[in-house]
């Protein structure tokens, strides 16, 4: 893990323009956000490509949609409360059940929006987008992870929701790392614990299995990427060779993460597992890295449910 | 002899090639009636068939979907994913029984099929499903986002520089739905005028009259402060729908919008403005009588 920063926002950003240049099917949508969910780089790029739909999240959804009988690659993106909230519907009606090619990459997850408070903060789209059939849903961690899979998903001609960050994390993988949609990536192989994360929460996990280290304790963490279809071998795994589970995510702990984790594990091979998210509440004002301590899910709470 | 039957045949059809394709179109207005007739037909076989379904919203907007099928669209049942074709989006899409009967009367399936609708083993969903319908050009049902996804094959038809117009009809209720005003605006924005919108304002929906319900009017003036090109017509009137298509067709840079006045459940005197049929199927001796009025089964 580097100490260089980066929000997976601007990383999709910057991979939407390469993806551009290689692929000319691939148009952008957006709904009046593009300086924050940084596809105001593609539309610089290519201004023929890039079409701003306004205020109006579900005409945005349904229009890509439309594109995507036509055989374009839509790319439409906004604010997760405003994707996976907003335009629920026409996600479900007319993306994922006609298995339209839509790729709906929402930025802004999360409690980590930080001062824009409650509303803004959308604490429930992976459990939305997850329970639609015919959907990927993807949930990345750095920079490198984001690029890859801003390319890799374009290659899947079904829908996919991608949640992205504003707050600037780590950039945890090399350039060199290799990805693979439903393949989650372990990083170490301790056995006294297993740290599930996702997204913002991921550098949080790194950082406390290196303290941990310090004292002694030797955890894995297991970077969820892919929500959707989830890892059942790594899980299985992690449970049958480690001492104790926890997942993290910056989500409710309520359909996100830990959930489909626990889903694994009831029918796979029952074992506890200790969920730190968002617990069943709304978020509020402050800034992203106080309001990760407030909700507990940062290296010091991961530390402190293991020791 | 041979040489009037040719003559017959030319009066009656127009036979073009567009993109490779041959496309046969029925220019004669009482044949396209007579068509209408047998769409009306496989509406009401198809709810009666499956004692569910829409009728009224269907029969309403019957003559609309004959002209498009028959008289205007460049498709080709053949091969119904052709990239060149002009589409069609359903946006009212509990009206599917019409949509599926003028794609069976083309010879995309089977009129027979329309017996299965709404069937556990069949392909005709109760509301119309691309993935698994051919012809089917957009899955609708969710009222109030078929005129965006319209507007996304139109947007990619200017993108590609190519000819395919695209047509969504909308119900007169159906506009009650905010996401409806939004599209408005991309047609607008984007000057789709290789978009056609077809209102069919029957009006009527579920719970009454339109404009007791949620009052939607002045449609025109609402459309028109969109951008759209407004064109009112009476939507049973064969010739009046054909040249309004033709109008739309020469309009540049914008979209046109047809507002349709028809009748619920048009075609079947016990039906026609009845808001009780909206959803409601026919019991046998009101199949008997509805199939009598279309001219008895044929």
């Amino acid at each position: 893990m580097r100490e260089e920063k980066k929000a997976t926002r601007q990383s999709y950003g910057e991979a939407l323009v390469e993806l551009g240049k290689k692929n000319g099917n691939i148009v952008v949508l957006d709904a009046d956000l593009s300086g924050a969910t940084k596809t105001d780089l593609f539309a610089k790029e290519f201004p023929e490509r890039f079409f701003d739909m306004g205020i109006a999240e579900q005409d945005m959804m349904s229009t890509a949609a439309g594109l995507a009988t036509c055989k374009k690659i839509p790319y439409a993106s906004t604010f997760a409360v405003f994707a996976a909230g907003r335009a629920y519907d026409q996600i479900r009606s007319s993306i994922c059940y006609p298995k339209a090619n839509v790729k709906i990459c929402a930025t802004h997850a999360g409690v980590t929006v930080g001062e824009d408070g409650a509303t803004h903060q959308m604490i429930e789209d992976l459990a939305l987008m997850r329970t639609l059939p015919n959907m990927t849903v993807l949930s990345t961690s750095d920079d490198v992870q984001t690029k890859w899979a801003v390319e890799e998903i374009s290659k899947m001609e079904e829908p996919v929701y991608l949640r992205l960050a504003r707050l600037a994390t780590p950039i945890i993988y090399d350039e060199e790392q290799k990805f693979e949609i439903g393949k989650a990536v372990q990083i170490g192989n301790g056995t006294d614990a297993t740290v599930f994360a996702t997204g913002v929460t991921v550098s949080e996990a790194i950082k406390a299995k290196e303290e941990l280290a310090n004292k002694g304790i030797n955890i894995r963490v297991v970077d969820m990427h892919t929500i959707k279809p989830i890892d059942k071998e790594i899980i299985i795994k992690c449970a049958q060779e480690t001492k104790k589970l926890i997942s993290v995510e910056d989500h409710n702990i309520i359909g996100g993460l830990g959930s489909a984790i626990s889903e694994v594990l009831t029918e796979e091979c029952p074992t506890k597992l200790i969920r730190l998210g968002i617990k069943d509440t709304f978020g509020k004002s402050g800034k992203a890295e106080e309001l990760m301590k407030y909700f507990e899910i940062t290296a010091k709470n991961i530390v402190d449910n293991i020791v | 002899m041979s040489v009037s039957i040719l003559r017959i045949i030319c009066q009656k059809f127009v036979i073009i090639f567009y993109k490779g394709v041959v496309i046969l179109k029925i220019t004669n207005i009482n044949e396209l009636q007579e068509k209408a007739k047998e769409v009306r037909r496989g509406i009401i076989e198809e709810i009666y068939s499956a004692n569910s379904g829409h009728p009224g919203g269907s029969l309403s907007i019957a003559d609309i979907l004959t002209v498009l099928y028959f008289n205007e669209m460049n498709v080709d049942e053949k091969n119904p994913n052709w990239e060149d074709r002009d589409r069609l989006v359903l946006s009212k899409g509990h009206a599917s029984p019409a949509l599926y009967s003028t794609l069976a009367n083309r010879g995309y399936f089977t009129v027979e099929d329309l017996k299965t609708f709404r069937g556990i083993n069949s392909k005709l969903q109760g509301h119309p499903d691309m993935k698994h319908i051919p012809g089917v050009d957009m899955t609708t049902g969710s009222l109030g986002q078929g005129l965006s996804a319209a507007n996304g094959m139109a947007i990619a038809g200017k993108i590609d520089n190519k000819n395919y117009r695209v047509y969504c009809i909308l119900g007169d209720g159906e506009i009650e739905e905010g996401q409806v005003w939004e599209a408005a605006m991309t047609s607008g924005k984007y000057k789709l005028d290789n978009l056609c919108v077809i209102v069919d304002n029957n009006n009527l929906q579920i719970d009454g009259e339109i404009s007791d319900v949620m009052n939607p009017y002045p449609i025109d003036e609402k459309f028109k402060a969109s951008g759209f090109k407004i064109i009112c017509i009476d939507g049973h009137n064969i010739e009046k729908i054909i040249s309004a298509f033709e109008v739309a067709k020469n309009v540049k840079e914008q979209p046109v919008c047809i507002i349709a006045k028809t009748i619920k459940g048009k075609g079947i005197s016990f039906m026609e403005n009845q808001v009780g049929w909206h959803g409601k199927a026919p019991n046998e001796e009101q199949y008997n009588q509805a199939i009598k009025e279309l001219g008895g089964a044929k």
